[in-house]
């Protein structure tokens, strides 16, 4: 049996899963909310109190050595099935391992599968790192027999809303910031809130974010560590479900069973898998000159307090921070460069062209500083053979082309078609999506160039500014900073000789429409999804609705248009995409969000929508406030 | 510039040993205290404090060569020397118009010229002020000193000031730490320094209401020995009693170690004379209270010297206790140690004074433990340690200790030990005897002349103060102590510093938390700079912990840039408002607090 004697916090003051739990209780954090609420509701506080407990029970994690060790001997059995390699920074690793001793440590991983949280923990176990306690949805807990395993290995599962539930907030911030201040176990959660099921970063969740920096900005801890982790799929475990998921069909309640059944996919192959541990970022150099101290002196520490519009402003910069960090260390496989060419060129490609586009990309994203794991020596015939193979699923090659394998798409009704199509264009699309990161700033300098009406630099950039209020959510970028964005978009399309810029104006070098046309190719398919779900919406919803109104009505829509041939948009069906621009839209005002007694509610404005469109179109020209510094 | 009068042409009537005009003959020139007093090296390489003033005097100190040693990475080889004496070509010239020369003559004040008596004035003993007194020379320092023997004298000084448009700067013990001393640059005008160390009379003594009128130059040990003569004190003992005065006091708002019996300056003083360039502002009566809209004492206390001159003060007096006993207590940790206190404090039985060291405090006061006379008491000693740590289990690298002293009646005292520590048994604690009590407290005055030696040998230290609500404490003990460190390391500090704290006051609602600070300077090139940064980081800190500016050092110039932060805009904008009226051409121009 392996020797397991993890490094610990400094701080540590050693305590049992069951003491953190009456620690809590007692906390005069959750008794203050206890009394308050049975004073409210004229109860007595001992039933409250007791409702805590459940709620504490429920979510409590009973983290066992012996538990621990049964998954990591699991885990490596089925990782070695699943896996060819699994790839970890070494310095990383020791990199964390000092943070750990430091100060209390919060894990951020990148999430796009389950596999995420199991290998983290497989991963700090066999590093000899102290085991993360993990904020994980409260639906694992239907998984009877693996709920309770997770558990004892470390989980602890907070349910998937909670907002006006005041005891509940209590109790689990309580319960969280209690294991920060002790150092007792690394926390991990994702800020992505749910696996990205378009292998794009989802826009970040704050609440947790903002219970874990609390004890910093109380200085009830010295400092707080947040380490990005980016964990990249060569190929991702769920993809072909999240493309199910993505067209609407809805996705398996976890449950043991299913995950027998996953069961099946132990006999495929899922290539490598690259953990790269990110520097630990230092909460207390982000936050210095940055957090006025004040508010927190003048409260008693314990009772609760909304955070200021500066802290909330600071959380939200800091989510994005770390997201960005994450994205930066992202390692990308050749495939994602086959499956953005390929999508490019649909029905079928060339196999000689893509190897040479492949190889073409390959050179451009390097420029633009993306990581692509590509040895030396490897030619670009094997490489992209090799993503053939290993994604079988997705593409394959016949008669010296290479197509979709969509299955079954070629005989059935229309609507089948569509639907085998789509579902190959997404899963294709999950791989492309990758490079987007890598690409958005110049990508979006190189559609601003398309739509602009000329090439005047302040009319780019308005147009820029337009896309990347509008991509908003479907992309990260820092909040507030669009010039910053603009001008490294520019550097980085100047880098690759693609444009040129004089003191007024930005154009396509000769040598450069073909990346320029590339890049904004890449993201047509989001341009073209946008504009067809904002007509929808400014066509055919006069009333208000609900998300579940909207995301079938904007589906079937979208799924009409391709039945008749009018559109090749197959992305816009995705429902991430529509629930973006719908979010986009609320961003910009255009549409009214409403908290119901039962969810919200939108309300479109139509007249702003059709602006919108008309903005896409250039029919009327982006107003923006020109920043003065161009 | 005409040479000023070397000798008094009035002597004070009672001539006390640290109130001669040349007191720079008794103190150092360029360090803390008694000339006579310091730390030493000996011969055979070991630690000595030399002089017969204190009980440590004569001892010597096997431990502490290899504590200073080990704690600052410090070597005996490497040694920086002071410069001998003042280099008198270097002192600013003094810059005096005849005119008023001859209008102060007229009223036959004594007053000098000379260097050295006007660099001795121009400093408190910050750090950096220390240093310069070594190393370098003040950019600007006191053109004249005067000392006025009582209120009317300082009286004329002030009208003639405002007369000739000079600035005044009063000066007492001279032990400022927040840079209050320090001449602004920029002072184009005269500075007078208004040295106050003779007018240091006790006036009355007034037995049925049991206060007393003191003149405010007076220093705090002669205050007690003369009070005691009739049988009383004040009971007022900050640190530096030996040589801080009562108008001092007064302008810093100061506290003292026994405030839990006689509390703090602000409830010790029952009448203040001030004068300022306005007239002289006093209270019709000598009253316990009273309601007449705000009290006009707490514009004057804590003014540091920007309103006027504090020239009389009543203040309250008792009996000098019929029984004094020190104690100790030792606690596992530090925790556990600010738990007893807070319990303390809570039933509102803290004796006279109760103080808690952290774990390098502790050490730090064990290296200073003399060679023991004899076998006997060493073998006890080290069944005393085996008991502590051996059989109850206690980490010396984590223990703690608080002093304790207690006073009054006999019996009262025996049963208020009791309850002290039948607490501290409850969290822990451990009696652990008279002796260490009473040791911790003698340190208090003697590790003031610890930097000196430090100085000697490249480690450059200060303390400083805050107050902090009860509920805060270990984390603001534990995050100024953290940033401390880390801010060294940061600055190219190569040897960790020693970074400890102890908590010396308590109070209903917080308590007074004081640190030490100090570190190995070698391979730095500007280390005042350097510790300097690493103050304010420290600072930055006590303030976001939710710590105050200052709990009794005051804020000078040194603490300036926080005063808006800590009392709002409109909180000093009241203050400028009240400045403005009573110092409309900034005689008092030492430029503190606002």
């Amino acid at each position: 049996m392996k020797c397991y004697t993890p490094v610990i916090y400094k701080g540590l003051s050693p305590c049992k899963p069951n003491a953190i739990k009456s620690a809590v209780l007692q906390s005069e954090q959750v008794q203050y909310v206890i009394k308050q609420l049975a004073k409210e509701m004229g109860e007595s506080p001992d039933i409250i109190q007791e409702e805590a407990t459940e709620i504490l029970d429920e979510m409590g994690h009973r983290m066992q050595l012996g538990a621990v060790r049964f998954f990591a001997f699991t885990l490596s059995k089925i990782f070695k099935q699943l896996f060819q390699r699994v790839c970890v920074n070494e310095e990383g690793m020791q990199r964390l391992q000092h943070a750990i001793q430091e100060h209390p440590v919060v894990l951020l991983p990148s999430h796009r599968s389950y596999v995420d949280f199991l290998m983290l923990s497989y991963l700090l176990y066999t590093y000899d790192l102290a085991l993360p306690v993990i904020a994980a949805g409260i639906d694992f807990l239907g998984m009877k027999i693996v709920g309770e395993l997770l558990r004892r290995a470390g989980a602890f599962f907070m349910r998937r809303s909670f907002g006006g539930n005041r005891l509940y907030w209590a109790v689990f911030a309580e319960y969280v910031k209690t294991m920060l201040r002790n150092g007792y176990a690394p926390i991990e959660f994702f800020l992505e809130g749910t696996r990205s099921r378009t292998a794009k970063t989802l826009t970040p969740k704050f609440g947790l974010l903002s219970i874990v920096m609390e004890p910093f900005f109380k200085r009830e801890v010295f400092d707080t560590y947040l380490v990005p982790i980016s964990i990249s799929y060569e190929r991702i475990l769920e993809e072909s479900l999240y493309a199910y998921e993505l067209l609407g069909v809805p996705k398996p309640k976890e449950s043991t069973s299913g995950l027998l059944k996953a069961r099946r996919i132990l006999s495929d192959n899922f290539g490598t898998i690259h953990i790269y541990v990110g520097q630990p970022v230092s909460l207390r150099t982000l936050a210095s000159g940055r957090i006025n101290r004040c508010p927190y002196n003048l409260v008693p520490r314990h009772l609760p307090q909304k955070p200021s519009e500066d802290i909330q402003e600071f959380v939200s910069d800091v989510a994005y921070k770390m997201e960005l960090l994450q994205i930066e260390n992202m390692v990308l496989s050749p495939w994602v460069l086959v499956a953005a060419v390929l999508l490019q060129n649909l029905p079928a490609m060339e196999f000689e062209l893509l190897i040479e586009k492949t190889l073409w990309l390959k050179g451009l994203t390097q420029t633009f500083g993306g990581f692509i794991e590509w040895p030396d020596n490897l030619c670009a015939k094997k490489a992209v053979l090799s993503g053939l193979a290993l994604h079988s699923n997705i593409a394959r090659l016949a008669d010296g082309h290479v197509v979709l394998s969509d299955k079954g798409a070629d005989d059935g009704a229309v609507g089948e078609v569509v639907f085998r199509h789509a579902l190959a264009v997404l899963t294709c699309a999950t791989y492309r999506n990758q490079l987007l990161n890598v690409c958005v700033r110049p990508g979006l300098v190189a559609i601003a160039l398309h739509m602009a009406p000329s090439f005047r630099k302040e009319e780019v950039y308005s147009c820029f500014s337009f896309l990347r209020d509008v991509f908003s959510d479907e992309f990260i970028f820092f909040p507030g900073i669009s010039l910053k964005d603009f001008e490294e978009g520019c550097f980085l399309l100047t880098k690759c000789d693609a444009i040129q810029m004089s003191q007024q104006e930005i154009y396509p070098t000769d040598k450069g429409s073909g990346t320029v046309s590339f890049l904004s190719a890449m993201f047509r398919p989001f341009v073209e999804g946008y504009q067809l779900i904002f007509r929808y919406l400014s066509k055919e919803m006069k009333e208000a609705f609900t998300e579940k109104q909207f995301i079938p009505g904007v589906r079937n829509f979208v799924f009409q248009l391709l039945e008749k041939g009018s559109t090749q948009c197959y992305e816009a069906l995705s429902s991430d995409m529509q629930k973006n621009a719908l979010s986009a839209l609320v961003q910009l005002g255009a549409v009214k969000k409403k908290k119901m007694p039962n969810g919200f509610t939108y309300h479109v404005n139509q007249e702003a929508v059709s602006k919108i469109l008309d903005m896409f179109d250039a029919r009327i020209p982006v107003q923006k406030p020109v920043a003065a510094r161009l | 510039p005409s040479q000023g009068i070397k000798s008094p042409v009035r002597l004070p009537r009672e001539v006390v040993e640290s109130s001669s005009l040349k007191v720079q003959e008794l103190l150092k020139w360029n360090g803390w205290g008694y000339n006579d007093s310091k730390f030493i090296f000996n011969k055979k390489g070991q630690a000595e404090f030399t002089g017969k003033r204190y009980r440590l005097g004569g001892m010597v100190l096997p431990t502490f060569k290899e504590w200073i040693e080990k704690t600052f990475g410090a070597s005996l080889e490497h040694k920086t020397t002071s410069r001998a004496s003042l280099n008198v070509n270097d002192v600013p010239p003094s810059v005096v118009n005849e005119e008023f020369l001859q209008d102060l003559r007229a009223t036959k004040i004594s007053y000098s010229q000379d260097a050295e008596d006007r660099v001795f004035r121009a400093h408190g003993h910050c750090l950096h002020e220390i240093f310069v007194l070594r190393e370098g020379m003040f950019k600007r320092i006191p053109d004249i000193v005067v000392w006025p023997v009582c209120h009317e004298d300082v009286v004329k000084i002030v009208e003639l000031a405002c007369k000739h448009n000079l600035c005044i700067i009063p000066f007492g013990g001279g032990t400022s730490v927040s840079s209050a001393l320090e001449c602004p640059e920029e002072e184009k005008r005269t500075i007078i320094s208004l040295d106050t160390s003779q007018m240091n009379r006790i006036l009355w003594i007034d037995e049925k209401n049991l206060t007393a009128c003191v003149e405010a130059g007076i220093v705090g040990q002669d205050l007690e020995k003369q009070l005691a003569e009739s049988g009383f004190c004040t009971g007022h003992e900050p640190d530096s009693m030996e040589f801080s005065s009562l108008g001092g006091w007064v302008a810093t708002r100061a506290s003292g170690m026994k405030k839990n019996i006689y509390g703090n300056i602000e409830d010790l003083v029952i009448h203040i004379k001030m004068v300022t360039p306005r007239g002289i502002v006093e209270k019709n009566c000598q009253v316990p209270r009273m309601s007449t809209g705000p009290d006009i004492h707490h514009f004057i206390m804590g003014s540091e010297g920007t309103l006027g001159v504090v020239t009389e003060v009543t203040i309250k007096i008792r009996p000098v206790p019929e029984y004094q006993k020190y104690g100790s207590v030792v606690f596992p940790n530090f925790e556990r140690g600010v738990a007893c206190l807070r319990e303390v404090a809570k039933q509102r039985c803290a004796p006279a004074s109760i103080r808690l060291v952290d774990n390098a405090q502790f050490q730090f006061g064990h290296a200073l433990k003399p060679q023991v006379a004899s076998i006997f008491t060493s073998f006890l000693d080290g069944l005393k340690k085996f008991y502590i740590t051996k059989f109850k289990g206690f980490d010396p690298n984590i223990l703690c200790v608080a002093t304790l002293l207690f006073e009054g009646d006999r019996e009262k005292v025996l049963q208020h030990e009791k309850q002290v520590y039948d607490i501290a048994t409850k969290f822990g604690g451990l009696a652990a005897g008279e002796d260490n009590g009473q040791r911790g407290y003698m340190l208090t005055f003697v590790i003031a002349y610890l930097r000196d030696l430090g100085l000697d040998y490249y480690v450059i230290g200060e303390s400083f103060e805050t107050s902090v609500p009860w509920d805060r404490v270990l984390d603001l003990c534990r995050n100024v102590k953290e940033r401390i460190v880390r801010e060294c390391k940061e600055k190219g500090v190569q040897f960790a510093p020693l970074s400890t704290c102890r908590v010396t006051q308590t109070y209903d609602a917080g308590a007074c938390v004081y640190f030490y600070f100090a570190f190995n300077y070698r391979g730095i090139s500007d280390p005042i700079h350097v510790y300097e940064q690493i103050e304010r980081a420290a600072r930055e800190e006590i303030l976001a912990n939710g710590g105050s500016l200052s709990h009794h050092h005051g804020v000078g110039k040194l603490r300036k840039r926080w005063m808006k932060e800590s009392i709002s805009d409109v909180g000093l904008g009241m203050l400028r408002s009240v400045k403005e009226y009573v110092d409309p051409n900034n005689i008092f121009g030492n430029k503190n607090l606002l």
